[in-house]
């Protein structure tokens, strides 16, 4: 059914997940048993029109959010029994957020934010503000680390918090409309970015309203009314259709003479 | 298509023969539109009938070349020059005509028939999105690079606007659902899926 390397577990699991806002008349089922898996080095997308259940699967997966019932596991770590403290322990070391809007924090170097999640974790100064060079070089911005966000581009606030999500090897990542408020070439330069630590081996969750943006990834899930209504799933034998591998070929220039 | 003048204008590059024609088109446009040589041949030769190239023997080789005349340059500026229209009636399109059927018979579960299309459309969207992301499409150095990952976009933006107008469908006829519900009309709407609006229509 998918592509994604069956010798490891999955780093995400929800199973048959639910939420339920509210009571009574007032009650909004924002999930209504949902589950997903992904696997190390799979990237998955997740789409659905505002209020289809796509941000609330999201903060589930990153412990933001509890489900009414069902399972989230992170790691093989089931998030439901850990109570708050782990779950935001869970939060610094295996999971990275990607927000539409950065929120970085304005008064921080770049360097600064990526190393925050490090230090809060208890990781001594040097050694966090290491990992963070070591981040923000992997996005392509070795160089500005002393800059402050209100210095930087969309784009380039953007790649700082993929650094930060990405810091410290935490081998799943959240990100909720990371292209929105970039225009179309900053935007597949993050996912760009995304997609290669995916395959590096991490886990990639991400939610987009853009279908461009969605094909990125190994499998696009859709969401309608809290449920998965179908998926897409990329798979290089079965799915790559003729015209795909037509598309592929690289004719070579000038003929053959 | 626009072979014609395709070949019009590559041939102002410099004198050609068929084979090397074919590379240069397919260099710039993958191959998306395949074209085979007996084709290219067939053109040339329209091409040499109408004034617009000329042939010039066979070279040292014997590959027939061409070379284009003064009027084909003409016809190859003026293609330039001149919007592409849009066809009028517009090209059949299969799709629109398949979802305008299916809405207004009963037993059809347009709902089933959007999913399916929108799946088929994500994957064929995959697809392009892997040629652009690796391979000469990736980080095009060569403007024949670029010229192939830009007809790579016009394939992604086509895919991408038909997902937009089948969530845009799937919405509108939810909305239409609910709003025959509220007026009591059930029967004939039953295959349209409702959506929770009908909760609160519903006393």
């Amino acid at each position: 059914m998918t592509t994604a390397p069956t010798t490891h577990a999955p780093i995400l699991q929800i199973d048959t997940v639910t939420r339920v806002h509210g009571t009574g008349a007032g009650e909004v089922h924002a999930l209504r048993g949902v589950s997903l898996n992904v696997n190390p080095g799979e990237l998955v997308a997740v789409m659905g029109p505002s209020g289809s259940g796509k941000s609330t699967l999201l903060n589930l997966a990153g412990g933001l959010d509890q489900p009414t019932s069902g399972r989230v596991l992170v790691e093989g770590v089931d998030l439901v029994g850990l109570g708050n403290a782990g779950r935001a322990r869970i939060r610094r070391t295996s999971v990275g957020y990607v927000f539409q809007d950065f929120n970085l924090i304005p008064a921080l170097t770049a360097r600064e934010n990526v190393a925050l999640p490090r230090e809060l974790n208890g990781e001594g100064p040097r050694a966090a503000r290491a990992a963070a060079e070591q981040a923000l070089a992997e996005v392509g911005l070795g160089e500005l680390a002393d800059r402050f966000p209100d210095d930087m581009s969309g784009g380039q606030q953007q790649r700082v918090a993929i650094a930060r999500a990405i810091v410290g090897q935490r081998r799943l990542i959240l990100a909720d409309e990371p292209t929105g408020a970039l225009d179309t070439e900053t935007g597949e330069q993050v996912l760009r970015l995304l997609r290669t630590r995916c395959d590096a081996g991490a886990a990639g969750v991400l939610v987009t309203h853009e279908a461009r943006h969605a094909a990125w990834a190994d499998r696009v899930v859709f969401l309608r009314d809290g449920l998965v209504v179908d998926e897409a799933g990329y798979d290089d034998a079965a799915h790559l259709t003729a015209a795909g591998a037509a598309y592929g070929t690289n004719p070579s220039p000038g003929g053959a003479g | 298509m626009s072979i014609r003048q395709a070949m019009l204008a590559l041939l102002e590059q410099g004198p050609m023969y068929g084979y090397q024609l074919r590379a240069e088109f397919e260099q710039r446009t993958g191959a998306t539109w395949p074209l085979n040589v007996g084709q290219v041949y067939t053109t040339l030769a329209r091409l040499e009938r109408d004034g617009l190239v000329i042939g010039e023997g066979a070279d040292a080789v014997g590959h027939l070349m061409y070379r284009v005349t003064e009027t084909g340059r003409a016809a190859a500026s003026d293609w330039f020059a001149t919007p592409v229209p849009r066809e009028q009636p517009p090209p059949r399109d299969e799709l629109a005509i398949k979802l305008a059927i299916a809405v207004t018979l009963p037993e059809v579960d347009v709902q089933a028939v959007i999913q399916q299309q929108r799946t088929a459309t994500m994957r064929a969207l995959q697809d392009y999105t892997r040629l652009k992301r690796d391979g000469r499409a990736a980080d095009p150095q060569a403007p024949e690079d670029l010229a192939w990952s830009l007809v790579l976009d016009s394939l992604v933006f086509d895919a991408e606007a038909e997902i937009r107008w089948l969530d845009h469908c799937e919405t509108r006829l939810r909305r239409a659902a609910a709003l025959m519900a509220t007026d009591g009309a059930t029967a004939s709407t039953a295959h349209i899926p409702t959506a929770p609006l009908t909760e609160e229509a519903a006393r």
